[in-house]
């Protein structure tokens, strides 16, 4: 039984976890089109793991670290600033490239940031479960409580701010929500995967739903769907579970485009029927 | 109604930068009036909104709003941007953009069965009284400029506002869209006694919904009766140089012999 093994218990632990606040922010992260932001938080993010393994601290550590300063910086830009996107582009670079050097400090062997870049869930510690776990709840509380503001926010920036709605610091909170998101997910599919449990499973939800609750709750469920069916392969058959955590996801999305595409046809036909 | 009007500005100014928009600015719009907000890009229309709203101070002079320092009493001021500050979100249900005027300044989610029905029942009155019933259930980015334009007038009247502000909200409808929002801002108006600004670049469109025209160039503005303040002496004082108003056979009046440098006679215009 897979779940005699100790690391296949923690998989599951902190991978529910991830994919519960994954799922929820990363609906948000579609609604407000902030995917470059998350793509830029998970490269931050590179540079603070690869920090933390070279001082001999959790990567996890280093990740929140990191993606929360990454957070900082790129609320500070603010919304509205011309040069932006190339800002956040240039930081990118350069902690990509202090993670480079931090890899390299640290043994010069490649396994390390392979971890880092691809997921390694089958490698996290009960402390990393025991952290991943808290960050959850706390984004989860956020999340709960921003929830009306920040959606308003998002939907109509200047009449949120017409309203009272403090919309500067809805967006730093958001970006802050972000890197927790971030750095957890991190462990589990990796730098360069995370789209994978931040935007697809949130992507399929948007077009099922327009109801935003609604919505929340099946990101969640393509979340979950896609982390415990991807660790249940990868324990049948191997190969990397961010492989198919990813291939899962995407066939959800791909099955949901399909099945909204047939279901417009449908109406139209039966329109034409009628 | 009460003594004081509705919007007071006294020897008002307001400055971006180093650039004064206008200045010397005394203004009062009574209760109930139905005010078309004209003039050239880049003379301060939308600034005027921005300063009624709170959002910009102001930098000399003073203004009220019911009374009161602006911006101290958001429930009753409805707002509607200009409809490209709504970019993203076109995903999400005209339902839920209507329902974020009636909550969407508090924390957490509605989460009682009670206030989510009345919640419900306050939209479905916001959009009947917009003809939009039939744009609860679509999504933002799947509406044309004229039904979006008709689902935000429906979330800044969900909150029963005293005082509407409409910023462009003729930008991107055809002739008869335009004519037929104007009839439909001013039936609700009378409807609710409601105050409103519309800020427009052409009257004409407006002109039998208007009570009352502020006419904002020349670093400065003028008020009155739409006969009174669009025509060519007044506009060439406001102006500051020649221009012109013509009227056609309709009545429709235009105004000629604008040239850049008079339309934004500080120079910095965009």
């Amino acid at each position: 039984m897979m779940f005699s093994y100790a690391f296949m218990q923690h998989a599951f632990l902190a991978g529910t976890a991830v994919a519960l606040v994954a799922g929820a922010v990363g609906w948000m992260v579609v609604l407000r089109r902030s995917a470059f932001a998350a793509h830029a938080l998970s490269h931050i993010g590179f540079a603070g793991a690869a920090g933390a393994s070279l001082l001999g601290v959790l990567p996890l550590w280093g990740l929140l670290a990191f993606c929360l300063g990454g957070a900082g910086f790129i609320g500070a830009l603010g919304e509205r600033s011309d040069d932006r996107d190339s800002v956040i582009g240039i930081v990118l670079a350069m902690a990509l490239g202090f993670g480079v050097l931090f890899i390299s400090l640290y043994s010069g062997n490649a396994s390390t940031a392979y971890s880092i870049l691809f997921g390694e869930i089958l490698g996290v510690s009960m402390g990393d479960v025991g952290v991943t776990i808290g960050v959850s709840l706390l984004s989860l509380v956020a999340l709960a409580t921003l929830w009306r503001p920040l959606l308003f926010a998002s939907v109509d920036r200047s009449v949120a701010k017409a309203r009272g709605v403090k919309v500067g610091l809805v967006s730093v909170a958001f970006m802050v929500l972000l890197a927790f998101a971030i750095a957890i997910s991190v462990q589990v599919v990796g730098v360069l995967l995370i789209f994978a449990l931040l935007v697809t499973p949130a992507a399929t939800a948007q077009l099922l739903t327009a109801r935003p609750l609604m919505g929340v709750a099946a990101s969640i469920g393509f979340a979950l769907l896609a982390v415990e069916a991807g660790l249940t392969l990868g324990y049948q058959f191997g190969y990397p579970v961010s492989f198919w955590i990813t291939l899962i996801a995407t066939t959800n999305y791909a099955l949901s485009r399909l099945y909204v595409h047939l279901r417009i046809r449908h109406s139209a036909n039966s329109r034409r029927v009628n | 109604m009460n003594e004081s009007p509705c919007i007071e500005l006294q020897g008002a100014a307001v400055s971006r930068g180093s650039r004064v928009v206008w200045s010397d600015v005394d203004l009062q719009i009574p209760h109930g009036a139905v005010v078309g907000v004209l003039g050239p890009n880049g003379a301060g229309k939308s600034t005027l909104l921005e300063v009624v709203l709170g959002s910009l101070a102001l930098s000399a002079g003073s203004a009220r709003v019911f009374g009161a320092p602006p911006g101290s009493r958001g429930l009753e001021v409805g707002y509607v941007p200009q409809s490209r500050d709504v970019s993203t979100a076109s995903g999400v249900r005209g339902f839920d953009v209507v329902a974020l005027g009636v909550d969407g300044h508090r924390l957490g989610f509605a989460l009682s069965a009670k206030s989510r029905k009345a919640r419900a029942e306050r939209v479905g009155d916001a959009l009947d009284a917009v003809d939009g019933s039939a744009l609860a259930k679509r999504r933002l980015g799947q509406l044309s400029g004229g039904e979006r334009q008709r689902l935000l007038l429906a979330q800044a009247l969900v909150s029963q506002p005293h005082l509407l502000l409409l910023d462009e909200p003729f930008a991107n409808l055809d002739v008869r869209q335009q004519s037929e929002m104007a009839s439909l801002v001013a039936r609700i108006a009378s409807e609710r006694a409601m105050t409103v600004l519309i800020v427009a670049h052409d009257v004409n469109p407006l002109r039998d919904a208007l009570d009352l025209v502020c006419y904002v160039a020349g670093g400065t503005m003028a008020i009155g009766k739409p006969d009174e303040v669009i025509t060519t002496e007044k506009l060439s004082a406001l102006y500051g140089a020649a221009v012109e108003v013509l009227e056609d056979a309709s009545g429709r009046r235009f105004v000629v012999g604008l040239d850049e440098e008079i339309a934004h006679p500080h120079g910095h215009g965009h």
